[in-house]
């Protein structure tokens, strides 16, 4: 029986790092990097006698997801210990949430085939984050502890097993990560480990109601690892089912170097985290006024945006989408149309920009909105100068590419780079008179009636003008000298 | 001021009283203090390590603020000393255990900071159970503490040598660490007054952990007024411990001298009916006669959970203690053994040597008891019955102001008499540790000496929550009646 009769039911557990500057329990940065445990007090070092110390902006980022995810926020939860040793947890246990997260429900709304749905969320807790192991490090070979990590806030929002399929879960991935950074509570960075992704991963015959055992699958730290996992994890289901036998639970790591996953512990293996009541800590209250607060202060996230570019402005479901990925993006769409103001299908021409040159540009260059040279007023300018005819398509690629990478005024670049298109009819007649005399041959065809011909002449005046030919002016010169 | 004996008999306040006067410097108290410790701590063992330099600079300090007018409050320039519990910045600390060989505190505890921004002067360390693990000083990992009342006797614990170091005149006030009765005991053994807070009046940071919802630093000292002066400077809120409680902290001195009468004395017969030595029992009944005649109205209350008390303390205590001491694991500080077998060898080798057996065994019964498929039977049961006994107290309070009962079965015992018997050294802290499991402050001040044994017996008052102020009049009123008890002799016949 081929892959293609079993269906993959996955739920994911997503840890997304809360962008506070200092850690969850004590006042060390929680910036990325610097030199092993540069980044570290008494408490997070967790030496004797120390005792957390909770930052609040961490619960109000978590109430800030949980809003806008439409979970449950919690007005009691408890924070809870979980045991277990390990060199990278300097205190024996990790503080956790357990029986009572702050957040239940809610969902994220994904966007598959065209068709919307939303994901279910079981639950988001908050918790801190543990350090790293090193190794190699010292004279002799051995292994050193960084601490700089330790006590870095995390989220985890766990969704239910609620997904079908590899691109549902990437689909979720992606919407989540844009929800997060659009809230500003997360960075969405997979490679540095603030957005990572572990998979419940499970399959079962089409029709079948009933989940199969599920695998927990770690180490993807990017959306081309997590399909390789999921995908190789899924065959490797299969074939044990179809071999006759029997999926067993058990966390399993994935390699990317192979593409494939392995076992890493079995359920008989699995820690007891023993986990209980932390008792330094006393259970955390939400009053009314944060969650008004916060819910006051939400923005208008990618989904809700997408729709509206859509009602409002006649975008297509794909171009709003592209556009509402990531917020800063958005806004500067936002930005560029209102500089526009209300020209001709302002929105489908800045948004062929956003979508065509300036995201390859942003990519190319690895540059935020934030720092580019391209402003929304520049973007605007130059659409207002390829509506003018003061400058062609070609032209205006060109002036946005040098605007992007150098700045400078659309206006003047056009100008400064020789960019501007000529609709001068003398100059355009004296370029296709040249052609003209040169194409006899396909003259006496056109006339003959292959219309079609006058592509070829157009093309032949543009190169002939080095490309900066109004096509308009072109088109009718042409016509007139060609009789029709 | 004359010779060094009587400046050691001084209380607390006395000495602040001469050292605002200036008839006695901090210098002269501070040395008279080391001496006395250098003289008799071979015998008893109180100090785990002294910091004689360190005083010594800090005694001149205060000693210039004198001369300055400029003291800084009842506490400047009197010499102190802590237990081992808590961390000292550049003074190793121990907590009376092997595994913390070698560490170095980078940072000072909250009461040792404010007990120095008050101007004490600490002179050292004091010797304690592992951990804070016992009720005899026994389980030291360094030396055991020995009564100055009688040397062949325990001081009681784990805060023995805080006790003891009261009681053999070696300091003027000392801080302890009580979970299930560690400053209370001692205090009743060695003849001195010990208070445990209410669980939040005093910040728990820099006190190395053993049951975090049950451990509460608090004062011990010889008189009444000397340990209200020292819970006055470490109370109050500390942003680094979330337990701790931002109620305003009462002046303890306000009322301590406004006597019993007009107090409602709570009296659990039961208590007093079994499992208390006569002797013990004829004292605290004697005390509570004198409440009486003091004008204080006695009534009987109930508190029927009392028996679940020490089930439900020797489960919640180890598990908490066995998931707090996991980070002396070898990787960051302390002791560290190789093994075979790599991390987990190391592990293994580093527990193995650097915790004693009492640690071992609180591991053990706490891991057990947080167990998947045992939390609920255990943990989550034991819980069940501190809410129990907070309902007990809540209701016994509504019928008095003070709860008054023994605070041991017993008066100090011998060193060795129960190590063998771990189940009848947890029976010790039977009327002890439902004050812990309820959040409440205890106190214990001396009633007397036990008539054949001639040591002193303690009687505990238990308060109402954050009522710190009214334990420590009640138990001043009894102090007032029943003067001073003599100076232990224990010490002075052989030296």
């Amino acid at each position: 029986m081929p892959v293609s009769d079993f269906e993959v039911v996955m739920g994911l557990e997503v840890h997304a790092q809360l962008l506070t500057q200092s850690k969850i329990f004590c006042g060390c940065s929680t910036a990325f990097g610097g030199e092993p445990n540069a980044h570290t007090c008494p408490v997070c070092l967790g030496l004797p006698g120390v005792l957390p110390s909770l930052n609040r902006k961490v619960v109000e980022f978590a109430v800030r997801a949980g809003l806008a995810l439409g979970c449950e926020v919690k007005r009691k939860s408890v924070w809870a210990r979980k045991n277990y040793f390990y060199p990278d947890l300097p205190k024996g246990y990790q503080i956790s949430q357990y029986e009572l997260p702050v957040c239940e429900g809610g969902g994220v709304p994904i966007t598959v085939d065209g068709k919307d749905r939303v994901v279910r969320l079981i639950r988001i807790h908050m918790e801190e984050d543990a350090g790293k192991n090193v190794h190699g490090v010292s004279a002799d070979g051995g292994s050193g502890v960084d601490l700089n990590r330790a006590g870095v806030p995390l989220c985890e929002i766990v969704s239910a097993p609620d997904l079908f399929s590899i691109d549902e879960a990437i689909e979720y991935l992606k919407s989540l990560r844009a929800i997060l950074m659009y809230l500003g509570v997360n960075d969405g960075n997979l490679e540095e480990g603030s957005f990572r992704c572990d998979a419940n991963v499970s399959v079962r015959r089409r029709g079948e109601e009933k989940l199969g055992q599920r695998c927990e699958i770690k180490n993807m730290n990017s959306f081309r690892f997590l399909r390789q996992a999921v995908e190789y994890e899924v065959r490797r289901q299969v074939e044990v089912i179809e071999a006759g036998g029997k999926v067993e639970q058990e966390t399993r790591l994935f390699d990317p170097a192979r593409g494939e996953t392995r076992a890493m512990r079995s359920k008989e293996e699995a820690h007891d985290y023993r986990y209980f009541p932390e008792p330094d800590l006393p259970p955390l209250v939400i009053d009314d006024a944060l969650i008004e607060e916060v819910r006051r202060t939400l923005p208008e996230l990618p989904h809700d945006r997408a729709a509206r570019y859509q009602r409002a402005l006649g975008l297509s479901a794909h171009d709003a989408q592209l556009l509402t990925a990531e917020r800063s993006v958005a806004e500067f769409f936002d930005a560029a149309l209102a500089a526009y103001g209300a020209g001709p299908d302002g929105a489908k021409r800045l948004a062929n920009w956003m979508n065509g040159d300036v995201a390859r540009l942003a990519n190319e260059t690895g540059l935020a909105p934030a720092v580019w040279k391209l402003t929304p007023e520049k973007l605007a300018a130059l659409q207002r100068l390829v509506d003018a005819g003061t400058v062609g398509g070609p032209g205006a690629k060109l002036a946005l590419e040098a605007v992007f990478r150098e700045g400078g005024e659309p206006a003047e670049v056009v100008k400064a780079r020789g960019l501007a298109q000529v609709s001068d009819e003398g100059a355009v007649e004296a370029a296709a008179d040249a052609v003209l005399a040169r194409s006899a041959a396909e003259v006496e065809r056109y006339r003959g009636g292959n219309k079609k011909l006058m592509g070829f002449f157009v093309g032949q005046v543009m190169k002939e003008m080095k490309g900066k030919g109004n096509p308009a002016v072109v088109n009718a010169v042409l016509k007139r000298k060609l009789g029709d | 001021m004359t010779g060094a004996g009587e400046l050691l008999d001084l209380s607390l306040t006395e000495l602040s009283t001469a050292l605002g006067a200036r008839r006695v410097s901090s210098r002269e108290a501070t040395e008279a203090a080391l001496a006395r410790v250098d003289a008799t701590d071979a015998r008893v063992g109180a100090f785990l390590a002294v910091a004689a330099d360190r005083a010594r600079a800090r005694a001149d300090a205060a000693d210039e603020r004198a001369a300055r007018g400029a003291r800084l409050g009842p506490l400047d320039g009197v010499p102190l000393a802590v237990k081992d519990l808590f961390l000292t910045r550049g003074v190793a600390t121990t907590a009376g255990s092997r595994i913390l060989e070698g560490f170095t505190p980078p940072y000072d505890a909250a009461v040792v900071e404010r007990l120095e921004a008050a101007g004490a002067v600490i002179v050292g360390k004091l010797n304690m159970d592992e951990f804070a693990m016992g009720s005899s000083n026994e389980n030291s990992a360094f030396k055991p503490c020995r009564n100055p009342w009688d040397l062949a006797r325990t001081p009681g614990g784990s805060s023995g040598g805080s006790a003891a170091a009261l009681a053999a005149r070696q300091a003027f006030g000392t801080l302890g660490t009580d979970t299930g009765g560690s400053i209370r005991e001692p205090a009743a053994f060695c003849g001195v007054v010990g208070l445990k807070p209410t669980y939040g009046r005093v910040s728990r940071y820099g006190v190395v952990a053993f049951a975090s919802s049950l451990d509460q630093p608090g004062p011990l000292g010889r008189t009444v007024s000397d340990a209200a002066a020292l819970l006055q400077v470490i109370a109050g809120r500390d942003e680094r411990d979330m337990t701790s409680s931002s109620r305003p902290v009462d002046d303890y001195g306000a009322a301590l001298e406004a006597g019993a009468r007009g107090l409602t004395v709570g009296v659990p017969r039961a208590w007093l009916a079994e499992g208390v030595e006569e002797g013990v029992a004829r004292r605290v009944k004697e005390a509570l006669a004198t409440y009486e005649r003091l004008g204080a109205k006695l009534v009987d209350v109930e508190l029927p959970h009392t028996k679940y008390g020490i089930a439900a303390y020797y489960l919640i205590a180890p598990a908490e203690a066995s998931s707090n001491l996991a980070r002396y694991d070898g990787v960051r500080f302390g002791l560290r053994r190789a093994g075979a077998g790599g991390l987990k060898g190391m592990y293994a080798a580093t527990r193995d040597a650097g915790f004693g057996a009492e640690p071992k065994r609180r591991i053990m019964l706490g891991t057990y008891a947080l167990s998947a498929g045992y939390y609920d039977a255990y943990y989550l049961r034991a819980q069940k019955v501190r809410t129990l006994l907070r309902r007990d107290f809540e209701r016994a309070f509504e019928r008095c102001d003070v709860i008054a009962g023994p605070v041991t079965p017993t008066v100090a015992f011998r060193l060795g008499e129960k190590v063998s018997d771990p189940l009848a050294m947890y029976l010790q802290d039977v009327f002890t540790v439902t004050c812990n499991l309820a959040a409440l402050p205890g106190l214990s001040v001396p009633c007397g000496l036990h008539a054949e044994e001639k040591l002193p017996v303690g009687l505990q008052l238990i308060g109402r929550p954050f009522d710190e102020a009214t334990l420590l009049r009640a138990a001043r009123a009894l102090e007032r009646e029943q003067g001073p008890l003599p100076a232990p002799g224990a010490l002075e016949a052989r030296g």
